[in-house]
């Protein structure tokens, strides 16, 4: 029986071994190669440049991630606790998006960033610039020098890089914590009032830990497609705002070509996502367990 | 008994348009075993809830000490519960889970917040673990742990918060019969220890027999009867009772005087009094109470239609004229054997007549009286299977 089940299996091992394992083990090799096809550590060294690339990254996919858990818990809760009604709008409301493309989202957002777009456009049909250019003139020392303002710089900054980070991840936070709160037994929640604890005490002793496993998720599904993003930083941050996913795009599709140096960036990038993920399971394991229960 | 300490009066609750408690009046003293005993729906478990706190009636009031306690959120009561499924806190270790109550920190006269010591709370849990037998697992995660393990670290958890009344929902369904026994004795041991009241849900009519001070039988949202074990068991107040406390058969009578009912076209000498004359009545023969004898000796004849061993007794189903008793007896009669029965004036219990009356007590179709008998199993997965929606 299990012999003849586990057949089943090799297609899908096959498929494994030439798409998933074969281009790890091109990756691994291309960062340690030079390009004579030498052993080297040199493209390791070379990264240094580019520290402040890796340090943006992860800063904007931190920020990004803790925005989508600060919106994407409590909406979560409260999906939660509504009736199924409800939770059936809102998962289409939340998945809706989700539908379109990923390239034509981040575009409107582009649309309605720009310094002449959507958003801007509003802001000045309500006389918002007026108002600010009237309090600057008064309140400037000489209003000879005051430079009014017709819009506002949006598109290009981090904040846009994380606004659409946001905006793209923010449902894979929303799913599983939601999934994980839907299914905790009421009467675990019963119980803890009926010992005395008040509605803030059920939350933080019993709903909060029994939830960790789905923010756990949640947080691994933000953090690492927005560490590695390319198009969000492309699109939103004018290419000023230069990402791990842009740099390395750039050694094997752009101007800068060295596939070399790409693999050593992507390898390195791997680890460090690899290492954060399993810090964190580790904090969550026990937590994990007991929504296995 | 001692003095009262809550009373329902004129509760009612209503889903929409199902009633599921119809005007319940009802106390319960100090320190008693008390069991509320029925089918599922009759409204036992709206009952507690009500007590716990966790469902605010319709209408009525709910007294503790004398106090209206209707908008009394549940972790402000006196009360605490032991849950159906045990509603243990799965990212809890035993000790934990036992100490979840103790930690929370209590508000004192003067409205200011105490924490109980770590100290006292470690002696208080290691005390409640040794009460219910589970000393040493208090590092141990609750998964690991058997059924009867965890429903005892569920009164534990409850017990020691030192509630004035132990609210228990049907604590023993998911045992199997032998823990269910020995759990039964270990309750009422508890209980008895810890001079403390316990209100106890079940559908198991053996269980609340065995345990309680006091049964209160249910049957659609209304109390059917109220009294001790032997009361019910001995006295039932109508079929619905009589049938659902052990087995009876019941038959329509007719009273003609005092001491004297008419069934089967024949008198009999009984202990039962104040009637109308001649009025209507059901009455109540238990299986038990029935002495076999010889054809020709009996106060009735009958026949054999079918034997079933269980053990301690045969329960025999005998046909008199069309109507089928159950008899349980030591001795075998074989199916189609004739047989004489002798009925003494206390075997013959009389009761008015009900809404229930016709509808319980009939053996003629005894096989399906069986599945009734069987369900208390099924029921019981049906409410599980409920909770999980």
């Amino acid at each position: 029986m299990k012999n003849k089940l586990s057949g089943l299996a090799v297609p899908y091992v096959i498929w494994m071994a030439i798409f998933v394992v074969a281009p790890i083990i091109m990756m691994v090799v291309y960062a340690f190669s030079t390009s004579n096809g030498n052993f080297t550590f040199g493209n390791f060294a070379d990264m240094g440049l580019y520290a402040s690339v890796f340090g943006r990254s992860f800063k904007l996919a931190i920020i990004a991630t803790i925005i989508c858990l600060l919106i994407g818990y409590p909406v979560s809760y409260m999906m939660a606790k509504e009736g199924p009604r409800f939770q059936k709008v809102a998962m289409v409301i939340i998945m809706l998006p989700m539908w379109m493309n990923f390239l034509l989202r981040t575009y409107s957002w582009m649309s309605i960033l720009e310094n002449n777009g959507l958003l801007n456009q509003f802001f000045a049909s309500i006389g918002l610039f007026d108002l600010i250019n009237n309090i600057g003139m008064r309140m400037a020392a000489n209003p000879e020098l005051y430079v009014p303002i017709d819009h506002f710089n949006m598109i290009g900054t981090q904040g846009a890089v994380v606004l659409g980070m946001v905006y793209n991840y923010l449902p894979f936070m929303i799913l599983p914590i939601y999934s994980v709160i839907v299914k905790l037994d009421n009467s675990l929640l019963e119980a803890a009032r009926d010992l005395g604890a008040n509605n803030m005490r059920v939350f933080r002793k019993v709903i909060l830990p029994l939830s960790l496993p789905g923010v756990l998720s949640g947080v691994t599904m933000v953090f690492v497609p927005s560490v590695s993003t390319f198009a969000i930083s492309r699109l939103l941050g004018g290419g000023t705002q230069m990402m791990l996913g842009d740099l390395i795009e750039q050694q094997f599709l752009g101007g800068a070509y060295d596939p070399y140096l790409g693999a050593a960036i992507s390898l390195v990038m791997m680890v460090i996502v690899v290492v954060c993920m399993a810090v964190m399971n580790h904090f969550g394991e026990g937590e994990e367990q007991a929504v296995m229960l | 008994m001692s003095k009262e300490l809550i009373r329902l009066k004129n509760v009612s609750v209503a889903f929409e348009d199902a009633v599921i408690l119809d005007n319940l009046n009802i106390y319960f003293n100090d320190k008693e075993f008390l069991t509320l005993l029925g089918p599922s729906g009759c409204g036992k478990t709206t009952t507690l809830r009500i007590i716990g706190g966790f469902l605010t009636p319709t209408s009525g009031d709910v007294l503790f000490d004398g106090v209206r306690i209707n908008d009394v959120p549940p972790h402000k009561r006196q009360v605490n519960t032991v849950f159906q499924k045990y509603a243990l806190f799965p990212h809890l270790n035993v000790f934990e889970n036992v100490a979840f109550g103790l930690r929370i920190p209590k508000t004192d006269e003067n409205g200011k917040k105490v924490k109980i010591p770590e100290k006292e709370i470690t002696e208080r849990v290691m005390e409640m673990l040794e009460v219910v037998n589970l000393k040493g697992f208090e590092k141990r995660s609750i998964t690991s742990l058997s059924g009867g393990q965890q429903q005892r670290v569920a009164i534990a958890r409850a017990l020691v918060n030192r509630p004035k009344v132990l609210l228990l929902d049907e604590p023993l369904g998911a045992l199997d019969m032998r823990l269910r026994k020995d759990m039964q004795n270990e309750l009422k041991r508890i209980q008895q220890a810890m001079e403390i009241t316990f209100i106890y849900v079940t559908h198991d009519q053996e269980e609340a027999l065995a345990m309680s001070d006091t049964v209160v039988v249910m049957d659609g949202g209304k109390i059917q009867q109220i009294g001790t074990p032997e009361d019910i068991y001995n006295e039932p107040k109508n079929a619905f009772v009589a049938d659902f406390i052990g087995e009876s058969n019941i038959l329509d009578g007719i009273m003609h005087e005092d001491y004297v009912v008419e069934f089967f076209n024949r008198k009999f000498k009984c202990l039962d009094k104040g009637f109308a004359p001649m009025e209507p009545v059901d009455v109540v023969i238990r299986p038990e109470d029935i002495d076999i004898v010889a054809p020709e000796k009996g106060q009735l004849r009958g026949t054999v239609t079918s034997v079933t061993f269980k053990g301690v007794h045969y329960d025999t189903i005998v046909d008199f004229k069309g109507y089928k008793w159950l008899i349980q007896t030591t001795d075998y009669h074989a199916e189609g054997s004739v047989i004489g029965i002798i009925l003494n004036p206390d075997d013959i219990h009389i009761m008015k007549k009900s809404e229930y009356s016709g509808m319980f007590g009939d053996y003629s179709s005894y096989s399906e009286e069986y599945d009734e008998i069987g369900d208390a199993s099924v029921e019981l997965d049906e409410e599980e299977s409920e909770d999980e929606e």
